[in-house]
């Protein structure tokens, strides 16, 4: 313990700016010296997942594949992150002086360059990639109703489907030519500028349908809400099944390509920004204090009702906004994606990050996305790991990994050199 | 003086239970008023009745002349009536400074658009919203809890918490249920002293629920007293203090001791 404590000290120093710069030397080791090194270490090729699924599909190639992460990922962000730790803190202090949504700005286009960088050395990390991102998205606004807002819902991959079909509707009727709907009616070339517009209207469409579940719980909540919820999901699902004129159960294909990674990515952001903004303003905290004690928020002032419609109708958006991506990066959907499977993978990213938290979302959306990625040849066995990661994290800690945390901006992004690292905070 | 709050003959019945009969009060500008009687008289049914929690079978409500029976409980605080609850309702994981911030929800203007987008406007109105909380919380002594859940502060703390945040929502009437209920003697005095500077500083009227007689006596100009739903007295201190049906119903008939 004494040891990992040290080392962790040692790494201390090193602000966000500095992290970036590491991974991204790993990066440019890998793009330029990838095929090399795989050769030497006689990997077929470039592991994509950091080796876990060549690790796991043939046992020999495991200190390979472990030689591989140390030299292209661990020791270069390592080292180069620490020893130019005095350089980044320096443009990290930089940065701070800048107005925090320039320093922000900065600090995202820099991390969207290089995830670009290690997506594009093959198709497989970038619908990874884009999975993941989508999946941050659903459990940010899964975790606004069921974290912030405290009811359970179960209806958030119905209002994925609906975002989805409904911008899949229209980039199909409107920019493609497809055996569906015909001729487009509009010049496909004008297609990527509309698509926002098309995912706004896909998420006001998911917006409208959450009000079926908003409604009832002004009267109900805990377990009748999730059984409303839960049929809700039924009938967006079934509806759907039943809809010859959007494919039915066949389900929907060839929408354009859309979604690329630049696109996902500035949305991810969007929504992260939005939900940042509303939930540390005194209308989001409304929320809390509706989930908390109802009776006194509807004391101190606070129209619970609203509080409780916006709650759903914003997370569904954002659903329906995701769900309109993934449509666009899977470039079919059918209703059999909208299913039980779905609603359990997107509740236990919620509830292993940790609930009434934006980083906690984050770091559940990604480390179950990848963890089921990199677990794929496993296949049936994944489906007892993961649940058995999650069951753990519920006995250890029952509001997940990181829960009821403030995404503080600024203070990820500030220098850390010593004299403030050891300071009160 | 007009007043500011006038129940006129309110009775309310739960199923076939009559759990206030013909209630009447006025409270004026400036007025401490307490509200006294043995437990399950019906005194917290009055405090919702007139909140809004429950809307009462008959009688009426007006505060400052405006009809407030069958409104909203949140429109009724936002027109001036705040209230602190018997068991604290506090909202647990929420921050000190958050229990104040929320309570100016009423006040604030920017809309949803606002608070999602982070405009200038929404950042300006929260500015001052943290600003005034503050200044509340320095008010009520617990500014130095202002970062931390308010499930680590010791009781008392947790109290004034709750009355800060009533006051965030600028009341003219404050709704006092059992301030002192669980307070060491310590914190009693306390007590007295903020809800002297309240009622001082803020110019608020209070009306008051409370078991303990010498609190009461002390604050209160009027008290009403009630037994099993109905005002059996009303009067100065001195005057409940010796009326012969409020020793017998809550003080204890004399000869039992």
């Amino acid at each position: 313990m004494e040891t990992v404590k040290k080392f962790l000290q040692i790494f201390s120093v090193v602000p966000l700016a500095g992290w970036l710069l590491g991974v991204f030397s790993a990066v440019l080791i890998e793009y330029y010296l990838g095929d090399l090194i795989s050769y030497y270490l006689y990997l077929p090729k470039i592991p994509v997942l950091f080796g876990t699924l060549i690790m796991l599909k043939k046992p020999a190639l495991i200190p390979s594949a472990l030689a591989y992460d140390l030299i292209v990922y661990v020791l270069p962000v390592l080292l180069v992150g620490r020893l130019l730790a005095p350089a980044t803190n320096a443009l990290a202090a930089m940065l701070e002086k800048m107005p925090l949504w320039l320093a922000t700005l900065i600090h995202l286009a820099a991390f969207y360059g290089i995830l670009h960088m290690w997506a594009g050395i093959n198709d497989y990390r970038v619908l990874v990639v884009k999975l993941t991102m989508i999946a941050i998205i659903l459990t940010i606004s899964l975790n606004v109703i069921n974290g912030y807002q405290g009811e359970f819902s179960c209806s958030h991959p119905g209002f994925m489907a609906l975002g989805a079909y409904a911008s899949s509707t229209l980039t199909l009727l409107l920019f493609a030519n497809d055996k569906m709907f015909g001729e487009p009616l509009l010049d496909p070339a004008l297609g990527p500028w509309l698509f926002p517009l098309i995912l706004i209207i896909g998420g006001g469409v998911a917006a409208l349908g959450s009000l079926i579940v908003a409604i009832p719980s002004f009267r109900t909540r805990g377990d009748y809400l999730a059984i409303i919820s839960l049929a809700f999901l039924f009938i967006v699902k079934s509806a759907i099944e039943n809809l010859e004129i959007i494919g039915g159960p066949r389900g929907m294909s060839s929408q354009p390509n859309y979604a690329t990674l630049a696109v996902v990515f500035v949305w991810m952001s969007l929504c992260i920004w939005t939900i940042h903004n509303f939930t540390t303003s005194v209308m989001g905290k409304a929320l809390n204090a509706v989930r908390d004690n109802e009776p006194a928020a509807n004391s101190m002032t606070v129209n619970t009702r609203k509080t409780k419609m916006t709650a759903f109708m914003f997370g569904a958006f954002w659903a329906g906004v995701a769900g309109g991506l993934f449509a666009h990066v899977l470039r079919y959907v059918n209703p059999g994606t909208f299913g039980l499977q779905k609603l359990a993978e997107i509740l236990a990213m919620v509830y292993f990050g940790g609930l009434n938290s934006i980083y906690g979302s984050i770091v559940g959306a990604v480390s179950i996305s990848v963890l089921s990625e990199a677990l794929r040849p496993l296949e049936l066995f994944k489906w007892i790991i993961i649940p058995l990661i999650l069951i753990l994290v519920m006995i250890y800690r029952p509001h997940g990994l990181i829960s009821f945390t403030e995404l503080n901006v600024k203070e990820v992004m500030r220098p850390r050199n010593k004299e403030r690292a050891g300071g009160v905070e | 003086m007009a007043p500011l709050l006038s129940v006129k003959n309110m009775t309310h019945y739960f199923g076939g239970l009559r759990a206030v009969n013909d209630f009447n009060l006025t409270i004026k500008p400036g007025e401490i008023k307490g509200l006294i009687g043995p437990n399950g008289a019906g005194k917290t049914t009055v405090f919702n009745l007139i909140t809004g929690v429950y809307i009462p079978t008959e009688g009426t409500i007006e505060l400052e002349g405006v009809n407030i029976k069958g409104v909203e409980t949140h429109k009724i605080a936002a027109m001036g009536l705040g209230r602190t609850f018997q068991n604290l309702a506090l909202w647990r994981h929420m921050s000190v400074l958050d229990h104040v911030r929320l309570a100016h929800y009423s006040q604030l203007s920017y809309g949803l658009f606002g608070a999602f987008f982070g405009t200038p406007k929404c950042r300006q109105q929260e500015r001052e919203v943290i600003d005034n909380s503050y200044r509340l919380l320095e008010i009520f002594d617990v500014d130095q809890f202002a970062t931390q859940t308010i499930g680590n502060l010791p009781y008392g703390a947790q109290r004034r918490v709750e009355m800060a945040r009533a006051m965030a929502t600028k009341p003219k009437i404050l709704f006092l249920d059992e301030p002192t209920a669980g307070m060491t003697p310590d914190e009693l005095i306390r007590m007295i002293q903020i809800i002297r500077q309240v009622h001082r500083d803020f110019g608020v009227a209070i009306f008051m629920i409370e078991h303990r007689m010498k609190f009461v006596m002390d604050l209160c100009e009027t008290i009403q007293t009630m037994v099993f739903g109905e005002v059996i007295a009303e009067g100065e201190p001195e005057v409940i203090q010796n009326n012969p049906e409020v020793i017998e119903a809550y003080l204890g008939k004399e000869d039992l001791h």
